[in-house]
């Protein structure tokens, strides 16, 4: 079948539900909180009408049990699926370790939302990264399409690989904005991303398992190492796999950083998210004007993209790490894994970390030329003004 | 080991062995006896999730499994979602769940992971009307961590958490009635049972595998290392709470109440039956007793009233 793309125009939550619905899911459990309802009310509205067969949907009583529902029907051998933010996450934490550990793909999309007191529904990166040891792979979208392929491909990937798999966008700047986007016709899909073939499942009656049982210390560590080697082995899956993409519907995602006029740029401005969509686009306005820059889009964040952050390092005099995050007593969060990635490396370009937009503080273009004036002039003198930079701060 | 056809049809119930020898309880553990009837009740197609508790340890460590059925070790709090998913997953792809024929979801959670801190899921699994079975094994503590209180401590109680001595300081909150709760959300089918009457409690099992939706069963499981009991007492002991009305055996099916008391004619026995060979209400008073005894009486007549007028 030939791929003609049906084109529509819907927030980012809607292109997750729409993501699921063509994915297949099995079993959806999930808990409303502000900015993600409206994937699980989309989903809920497709069932309703008879536009999904074959979903279980579960309203749970909270995010905690949406996490463990999801949990015993992935390990039942089901897709399974949730979409949470925020507080909802953090509720969930325990939980997602308990996927990880289980070797369950369960997807899920976390809408980007600031961590409460004081109350925010905004965006803010926080929440996703603090989960980041805990065993999940994550996609980070920039727009409304890349949160429908990152669905449709962490299915793929984690189905893969045995690990669960977070796409994560951002609150409002995403979640209830519009935009055109391509889906993908279900044949196609259906091709793309065939039924799971679960590595356990709780319905062999003849071979039963015990999964999750004690582990002393002389087993612990070795199923700790599969974990991480699991996510080792995602970075070829990854790569496999956003090139199939790429060649079956024409959007290439085989690189984990997506590189934007860095070729003979000086420095490049890094970061993750929808917050790089501006940054294209001052880019663009800064070659312009003269400055010889680019972009680097880490989009995915777990497994870290080491090696295509050393050949980017090579290359350039300087990055600049937007992290619209922070963790306390420390750094940016990007900011930090990037610096560790590279010291043991010869690469040392110098690295600057700008802590943007945390809790939706708007960050424009006009903010990324400002930051280029900063980048040129301590590249020229040779050392870092400050090393974190609160860009925003009202001083 | 076989069991010849004559002796087999005489047994009231099943031979079949499910629960294998060499599982990791303690010496008179009330949980493992219990185990074994679900076992023996529902055979090896069923599915368990079992929660942080005893039984995680009872099961075995990996790769081992006392358990002839499939098992998934979940968080503490979370058995009641955890069977909510696994039965959505099952009808999703189609199984039959729950009936004669079909699979048995089975929530194992002790008393702690009932009547504490998985009591939301619980409610959320009972509201929403999944096909599963959750069993709640009441040891009364939280025996896994070393014999601390939970909400299914009985007033008196000796843990380590409600240690007694010069202070007296003891669990002073009457036993927090899980069954009542679970029937406040009016589910089709709820019972108390006791390892002490196991042809009642494979009996009730039955039944919740016959009936459609959720099913609760609070099972009284003594527990001779947190109740500092001779380990040879624990039947006993189980019986001896039936017979003082203390954990009375009743049914609760559609809105109806039924007592499935050994004898239902006699009068209870006094509290002080049960109490004795338990090291963990020696620092009762008289006073303490007293106060127990009138809970467990009014207790036992408002159930009484509750069968009379919703039998
Ligand atoms: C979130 C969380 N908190 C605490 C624990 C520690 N913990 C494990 S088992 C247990 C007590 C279990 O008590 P109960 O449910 O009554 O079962 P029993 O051990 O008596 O069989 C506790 C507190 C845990 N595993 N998870
Ligand atoms: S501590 Fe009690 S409940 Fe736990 S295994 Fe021993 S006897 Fe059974």
């Amino acid at each position: 079948m030939e791929y003609k793309p049906i084109r529509k125009v819907v927030s980012g939550n809607y292109a997750a539900a729409y993501a699921v619905k063509h994915a297949r899911v099995e079993v959806v459990a999930a808990y409303p909180i502000t900015p993600q309802t409206s994937i699980i009310e989309k989903i809920a509205e497709f069932l309703a009408n008879g536009e999904i067969e074959g979903l279980e949907y579960v309203p749970v009583e909270s995010e905690h049990s949406a996490m463990a529902a999801c949990i015993g029907a992935s390990a039942t051998g089901a897709r399974a699926f949730t979409a949470t933010s925020a507080q909802g996450l953090a509720l969930m934490h325990e939980m997602l370790h308990w996927a990880a550990g289980a070797r369950l793909p369960i997807v899920m999309v976390d809408v980007n939302r600031a961590m409460a007191p004081p109350w925010s529904v905004w965006d803010d990166q926080t929440d996703s990264l603090a989960q980041r040891d805990t065993g999940w792979l994550q996609f980070y979208a920039e727009n409304n399409q890349e949160v429908y392929d990152g669905v449709l491909m962490a299915f793929k990937i984690a189905e893969t690989v045995n690990l669960p798999a977070m796409v994560v966008e951002s609150a409002f700047i995403l979640s209830h904005t519009y935009d055109v986007v391509e889906m993908i016709p279900q044949e196609l899909v259906d091709e793309f991303l065939p039924p799971r073939k679960p590595l356990y499942t709780l319905t062999d009656f003849d071979n039963p398992v015990a999964v999750g049982a004690l582990g002393g210390p002389n087993d612990y560590y070795e199923f700790r190492y599969k974990i991480a080697k699991a996510m080792e082995d995602a970075k070829k899956v990854i790569h496999e796999v956003g090139k199939e993409f790429g060649e079956r519907f024409g959007r290439d995602y085989s690189q984990m950083i997506e590189l934007y006029r860095t070729d003979d740029a000086d420095f490049v401005f890094m970061g993750m998210g929808s917050l790089m969509g501006t940054v294209k686009q001052a880019v663009d306005v800064l070659r312009d004007e003269g400055y010889k820059v680019g972009a680097a889009k880490v989009r995915w964040f777990r497994p870290f993209p080491k090696e295509e952050l050393y050949e980017l390092a090579k290359s350039v005099e300087g990055i600049a790490v937007l992290d619209r995050n922070f963790s306390f007593g420390q750094e940016g969060i990007l900011f930090n894994e990037a610096k560790g990635a590279l010291y043991n490396t010869n690469a040392k370009p110098l690295m600057k970390n700008y802590i943007v937009g945390l809790g939706g503080r708007d960050f424009t273009v006009s903010d990324v030329r400002k930051i280029a004036e900063n980048m040129k002039a301590i590249i020229e003198k040779g050392e870092l003004d400050v090393e974190v930079d609160w860009y925003h701060l009202k001083r | 080991m076989e069991i010849p056809e004559n002796v087999k049809k005489r047994l009231s119930i099943p031979a079949e062995e499910h629960f294998y020898a060499g599982h990791t309880a303690c010496q008179g553990c009330g949980a493992s006896l219990g185990l074994r009837y679900v076992l023996k009740a529902y055979g090896k197609k069923t599915i368990f999730a079992i929660p942080a508790c005893c039984s995680t340890i009872i099961a075995g460590p990996w790769p081992y499994s006392a358990l002839n059925a499939n098992l998934f070790h979940t968080a503490f709090e979370t058995t009641g979602a955890v069977i909510g998913g696994i039965e959505a997953a099952l009808k999703a792809k189609g199984y039959k769940v729950k009936g004669e024929d079909g699979i048995m979801v089975v929530g194992w959670a002790g008393d702690g992971g009932t009547a504490d801190i998985g009591l939301q899921a619980l409610s959320g699994f009972l509201e929403r009307g999944h096909d599963a079975v959750y069993i709640m094994y009441d040891n009364e503590a939280y025996m896994n961590t070393g014999i601390q209180r939970s909400g299914s401590t009985p007033y008196g109680a000796w843990t380590t958490n409600t240690p007694g001595g010069k202070k007296h300081f003891l669990e002073k909150r009457h036993k927090k009635k899980v069954i009542d709760i679970v029937i406040a959300h009016e589910i089709p089918y709820a019972a108390t049972a006791s390892v002490a009457y196991p042809e009642d409690f494979i009996r009730k099992l039955k039944k919740a595998q016959k009936i459609p939706g959720p099913s609760f069963i609070q099972l009284f499981a003594p527990c001779p290392t947190g109740w500092r009991s001779p380990t040879d007492k624990s039947i006993e002991l189980a019986r001896l709470a039936v017979q003082t009305a203390y954990f009375p055996l009743f049914e609760y099916e559609n809105g109806k109440y039924k007592i499935n008391m050994p004898s239902t004619k006699k009068e209870p026995k006094p509290i002080e039956e049960f109490l004795k060979y338990q090291g963990r209400f020696k620092y009762m008073t008289k006073e303490d007793i007293e106060i127990l005894q009138q809970w467990v009486l009014h207790e036992w007549e408002k159930l009484k009233k509750l069968a009379e007028v919703f039998g």
